[in-house]
Protein backbone atom coordinates (compact mmCIF):
# COMPACT_ATOMS: atom_id res chain seq x y z
CA UNK A 1 0.00 0.00 0.00
CA UNK A 2 1.17 2.95 -0.69
CA UNK A 3 2.09 5.28 1.43
CA UNK A 4 1.20 8.79 -0.13
CA UNK A 5 -2.25 9.75 -0.89
CA UNK A 6 -3.42 12.05 -3.82
CA UNK A 7 -6.89 13.94 -3.81
CA UNK A 8 -8.66 16.40 -5.37
CA UNK A 9 -11.07 18.65 -2.45
CA UNK A 10 -14.18 20.72 -4.15
CA UNK A 11 -12.77 22.53 -7.40
CA UNK A 12 -9.90 24.40 -7.01
CA UNK A 13 -7.76 22.14 -4.40
CA UNK A 14 -5.83 19.41 -4.77
CA UNK A 15 -4.33 17.78 -1.13
CA UNK A 16 -0.71 15.27 -1.05
CA UNK A 17 -0.54 13.67 2.29
CA UNK A 18 2.72 11.64 3.11
CA UNK A 19 3.95 10.18 6.17
CA UNK A 20 7.80 10.19 6.93
CA UNK A 21 9.23 8.11 9.87
CA UNK A 22 11.87 11.60 10.63
CA UNK A 23 10.56 14.22 13.18
CA UNK A 24 8.68 17.59 11.61
CA UNK A 25 11.95 19.45 12.51
CA UNK A 26 14.18 16.70 9.87
CA UNK A 27 11.30 17.04 7.19
CA UNK A 28 10.71 20.47 7.49
CA UNK A 29 13.96 21.40 7.08
CA UNK A 30 14.13 19.22 3.92
CA UNK A 31 11.53 21.42 2.47
CA UNK A 32 13.13 24.54 2.59
CA UNK A 33 17.41 23.60 2.69
CA UNK A 34 18.22 24.19 -0.86
CA UNK A 35 20.95 21.32 -0.72
CA UNK A 36 18.90 18.83 0.52
CA UNK A 37 16.03 19.86 -1.94
CA UNK A 38 18.76 19.44 -4.61
CA UNK A 39 18.17 16.35 -3.74
CA UNK A 40 14.81 14.81 -4.16
CA UNK A 41 12.94 16.85 -5.35
CA UNK A 42 13.44 15.82 -8.82
CA UNK A 43 10.39 13.82 -10.55
CA UNK A 44 10.90 11.52 -13.10
CA UNK A 45 14.56 9.20 -13.65
CA UNK A 46 17.12 10.80 -15.04
CA UNK A 47 16.03 14.77 -14.53
CA UNK A 48 18.31 16.75 -11.97
CA UNK A 49 18.22 19.95 -10.51
CA UNK A 50 21.06 21.78 -11.61
CA UNK A 51 19.89 25.66 -10.29
CA UNK A 52 18.05 25.62 -6.13
CA UNK A 53 17.33 28.62 -5.03
CA UNK A 54 15.38 28.91 -2.12
CA UNK A 55 15.00 31.94 0.30
CA UNK A 56 13.21 30.82 3.37
CA UNK A 57 11.67 33.76 4.91
CA UNK A 58 8.70 35.57 4.09
CA UNK A 59 9.01 37.52 1.13
CA UNK A 60 11.75 35.21 -0.02
CA UNK A 61 12.41 33.90 -3.53
CA UNK A 62 12.14 30.61 -4.87
CA UNK A 63 13.70 29.52 -8.08
CA UNK A 64 14.05 25.69 -9.21
CA UNK A 65 15.37 25.19 -12.84
CA UNK A 66 15.22 21.00 -13.75
CA UNK A 67 17.33 19.30 -16.87
CA UNK A 68 17.07 16.20 -18.48
CA UNK A 69 20.63 16.47 -19.36
CA UNK A 70 20.07 16.17 -23.25
CA UNK A 71 18.67 19.85 -23.39
CA UNK A 72 15.40 20.09 -22.20
CA UNK A 73 14.09 21.79 -19.10
CA UNK A 74 11.84 24.05 -16.97
CA UNK A 75 11.55 25.90 -14.12
CA UNK A 76 9.60 27.32 -11.03
CA UNK A 77 9.43 30.00 -9.59
CA UNK A 78 7.35 31.77 -6.28
CA UNK A 79 7.62 33.47 -2.99
CA UNK A 80 7.51 32.38 0.61
CA UNK A 81 4.85 33.85 2.44
CA UNK A 82 4.77 32.50 5.97
CA UNK A 83 7.34 30.00 7.60
CA UNK A 84 6.36 28.58 11.30
CA UNK A 85 9.24 26.28 12.08
CA UNK A 86 8.91 23.09 12.62
CA UNK A 87 5.20 23.04 11.32
CA UNK A 88 4.27 24.95 8.66
CA UNK A 89 5.00 26.89 5.11
CA UNK A 90 2.80 28.47 2.77
CA UNK A 91 3.89 29.86 -0.49
CA UNK A 92 2.88 30.82 -4.04
CA UNK A 93 4.71 29.03 -7.21
CA UNK A 94 3.82 28.63 -10.99
CA UNK A 95 5.64 26.59 -13.72
CA UNK A 96 6.86 28.00 -16.30
CA UNK A 97 6.94 25.76 -19.40
CA UNK A 98 8.02 28.52 -20.78
CA UNK A 99 4.93 30.35 -20.20
CA UNK A 100 4.03 30.81 -16.67
CA UNK A 101 0.99 29.28 -15.00
CA UNK A 102 -1.53 30.79 -12.76
CA UNK A 103 -0.23 30.60 -9.07
CA UNK A 104 -0.65 27.52 -7.21
CA UNK A 105 -0.65 28.54 -3.07
CA UNK A 106 0.38 25.91 -1.43
CA UNK A 107 0.38 25.20 2.44
CA UNK A 108 2.46 22.26 3.58
CA UNK A 109 2.04 21.07 7.12
CA UNK A 110 4.25 18.82 9.13
CA UNK A 111 2.83 17.30 12.38
CA UNK A 112 3.86 15.00 14.90
CA UNK A 113 2.15 11.68 14.01
CA UNK A 114 3.41 8.62 16.04
CA UNK A 115 7.23 8.45 15.79
CA UNK A 116 7.35 10.03 13.01
CA UNK A 117 5.48 13.25 10.86
CA UNK A 118 2.41 13.36 8.64
CA UNK A 119 2.99 15.70 5.65
CA UNK A 120 0.29 17.41 4.52
CA UNK A 121 0.71 19.59 1.13
CA UNK A 122 -2.70 21.82 0.70
CA UNK A 123 -2.79 23.05 -3.37
CA UNK A 124 -5.28 25.63 -4.11
CA UNK A 125 -5.65 27.03 -7.86
CA UNK A 126 -7.23 29.76 -8.86
CA UNK A 127 -10.10 28.04 -10.42
CA UNK A 128 -11.28 24.49 -11.33
CA UNK A 129 -9.68 24.81 -14.98
CA UNK A 130 -6.58 25.62 -14.04
CA UNK A 131 -6.33 22.86 -11.60
CA UNK A 132 -7.32 20.72 -14.29
CA UNK A 133 -4.98 21.55 -16.68
CA UNK A 134 -2.01 21.33 -13.56
CA UNK A 135 -3.26 17.84 -13.55
CA UNK A 136 -3.13 16.70 -16.88
CA UNK A 137 0.57 18.81 -17.32
CA UNK A 138 1.80 17.87 -14.22
CA UNK A 139 1.62 14.21 -15.81
CA UNK A 140 3.22 14.62 -18.45
CA UNK A 141 6.44 13.11 -17.09
CA UNK A 142 4.79 9.93 -15.97
CA UNK A 143 3.35 9.61 -19.54
CA UNK A 144 6.25 10.21 -21.14
CA UNK A 145 7.95 7.59 -19.47
CA UNK A 146 4.61 4.95 -20.21
CA UNK A 147 5.14 5.99 -24.01
CA UNK A 148 9.02 4.45 -23.12
CA UNK A 149 7.81 1.48 -21.67
CA UNK A 150 4.97 0.88 -23.82
CA UNK A 151 7.63 1.23 -27.12
CA UNK A 152 9.62 -1.18 -25.68
CA UNK A 153 6.13 -3.38 -25.50
CA UNK A 154 5.36 -3.10 -28.78
CA UNK B 1 -3.03 -2.68 -18.66
CA UNK B 2 -5.65 -3.39 -21.46
CA UNK B 3 -6.72 -0.86 -23.82
CA UNK B 4 -8.98 -2.76 -25.19
CA UNK B 5 -9.63 -2.69 -29.40
CA UNK B 6 -7.95 0.76 -30.26
CA UNK B 7 -4.34 1.11 -28.39
CA UNK B 8 -2.52 2.90 -31.24
CA UNK B 9 -5.53 5.42 -31.32
CA UNK B 10 -5.88 5.80 -27.93
CA UNK B 11 -1.85 6.67 -27.59
CA UNK B 12 -2.15 9.30 -30.25
CA UNK B 13 -4.94 10.85 -28.93
CA UNK B 14 -3.62 10.85 -25.41
CA UNK B 15 -0.26 12.46 -26.96
CA UNK B 16 -2.04 15.82 -27.56
CA UNK B 17 -1.86 18.21 -24.26
CA UNK B 18 -5.01 19.75 -24.98
CA UNK B 19 -6.61 16.33 -25.48
CA UNK B 20 -5.39 15.52 -21.96
CA UNK B 21 -6.57 18.58 -20.61
CA UNK B 22 -10.28 18.14 -22.32
CA UNK B 23 -10.39 14.32 -20.62
CA UNK B 24 -9.13 16.06 -17.06
CA UNK B 25 -11.95 18.01 -17.48
CA UNK B 26 -14.29 16.02 -18.27
CA UNK B 27 -13.32 13.60 -15.30
CA UNK B 28 -15.18 16.68 -13.58
CA UNK B 29 -18.62 15.57 -15.10
CA UNK B 30 -20.35 15.87 -18.99
CA UNK B 31 -19.29 19.07 -21.13
CA UNK B 32 -20.93 20.20 -23.86
CA UNK B 33 -18.27 21.65 -26.84
CA UNK B 34 -18.98 25.71 -26.35
CA UNK B 35 -18.06 24.80 -22.28
CA UNK B 36 -15.07 23.00 -23.62
CA UNK B 37 -13.90 25.38 -25.74
CA UNK B 38 -13.94 28.67 -23.29
CA UNK B 39 -11.12 27.86 -20.91
CA UNK B 40 -8.98 26.89 -24.20
CA UNK B 41 -9.37 29.79 -25.83
CA UNK B 42 -9.70 27.77 -29.04
CA UNK B 43 -12.62 27.58 -31.74
CA UNK B 44 -15.16 25.24 -31.70
CA UNK B 45 -14.35 23.80 -34.72
CA UNK B 46 -10.97 23.06 -33.72
CA UNK B 47 -12.38 21.92 -30.16
CA UNK B 48 -14.72 19.66 -32.19
CA UNK B 49 -11.80 17.82 -34.22
CA UNK B 50 -9.85 17.06 -30.45
CA UNK B 51 -13.25 15.90 -29.54
CA UNK B 52 -13.52 13.49 -32.85
CA UNK B 53 -10.13 12.22 -32.40
CA UNK B 54 -11.12 11.02 -28.46
CA UNK B 55 -14.59 9.45 -29.64
CA UNK B 56 -12.59 7.64 -32.30
CA UNK B 57 -10.85 6.65 -30.06
CA UNK B 58 -12.88 5.41 -27.41
CA UNK B 59 -12.20 7.45 -25.04
CA UNK B 60 -15.05 9.56 -24.54
CA UNK B 61 -18.85 9.41 -25.66
CA UNK B 62 -21.60 11.88 -26.83
CA UNK B 63 -25.27 11.72 -26.28
CA UNK B 64 -28.09 13.82 -27.48
CA UNK B 65 -29.79 16.15 -25.12
CA UNK B 66 -32.22 18.06 -27.28
CA UNK B 67 -30.04 20.40 -29.54
CA UNK B 68 -26.83 19.83 -27.06
CA UNK B 69 -24.63 16.78 -27.31
CA UNK B 70 -22.68 16.47 -24.45
CA UNK B 71 -19.47 14.44 -24.16
CA UNK B 72 -18.19 12.51 -21.32
CA UNK B 73 -15.59 10.39 -20.42
CA UNK B 74 -15.76 6.57 -21.63
CA UNK B 75 -14.88 3.67 -19.56
CA UNK B 76 -11.48 3.59 -21.37
CA UNK B 77 -11.39 7.46 -20.75
CA UNK B 78 -11.86 6.77 -17.17
CA UNK B 79 -9.10 4.25 -16.78
CA UNK B 80 -6.84 6.60 -18.82
CA UNK B 81 -7.50 9.10 -16.08
CA UNK B 82 -6.88 6.55 -13.22
CA UNK B 83 -3.89 5.17 -14.62
CA UNK B 84 -2.49 9.48 -14.91
CA UNK B 85 -3.17 9.77 -11.46
CA UNK B 86 -1.02 6.41 -10.61
CA UNK B 87 1.72 7.70 -12.29
CA UNK B 88 1.54 11.67 -10.63
CA UNK B 89 1.25 9.66 -7.45
CA UNK B 90 4.48 7.61 -8.39
CA UNK B 91 6.39 10.21 -10.09
CA UNK B 92 5.56 12.17 -6.16
CA UNK B 93 6.59 8.87 -4.64
CA UNK B 94 9.60 8.74 -6.45
CA UNK B 95 10.54 12.00 -5.01
CA UNK B 96 9.75 11.01 -1.30
CA UNK B 97 11.50 7.88 -1.48
CA UNK B 98 14.25 10.12 -2.06
CA UNK B 99 13.57 11.92 0.44
CA UNK B 100 13.20 8.99 2.75
CA UNK B 101 16.74 7.93 2.83
CA UNK B 102 18.10 11.33 3.38
CA UNK B 103 15.89 11.92 6.44
CA UNK B 104 17.53 8.46 7.22
CA UNK B 105 20.90 9.62 6.57
CA UNK B 106 20.08 12.30 8.98
CA UNK B 107 18.29 10.88 11.88
CA UNK B 108 21.29 9.50 13.66
CA UNK B 109 22.08 12.63 15.05
CA UNK B 110 18.53 12.98 16.27
CA UNK B 111 18.36 9.16 18.08
CA UNK B 112 21.70 10.05 19.90
CA UNK B 113 19.85 13.26 21.47
CA UNK B 114 16.55 11.43 21.91
CA UNK B 115 18.57 8.71 23.83
CA UNK B 116 19.06 11.67 26.57
CA UNK B 117 15.59 12.68 27.14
Amino acid sequence: MSKLTLTTEGDTHVIVKRHFTASPEAVYRAHIDPKIVQQWMLGPEGWTMPVCINDARPGGQIRYEWSNGKGQGFYLTGEFLELHPYSRIVHVERMHLPDPTPDNHVETTFEPNGSGTLMTMRMTLPDAKTREMMLATGMEGGMEASYVRLEGLL
Amino acid sequence: MNFGLNLDAAFAALADPTRRAILARLASGEATVMELAEPFEMTQPAISQHLKVLEGAGLIQSRIDGTRRPRRLAKAGIDAMDEWLAMLRKALEANYDRLDQILANMEPKRKRRGERR
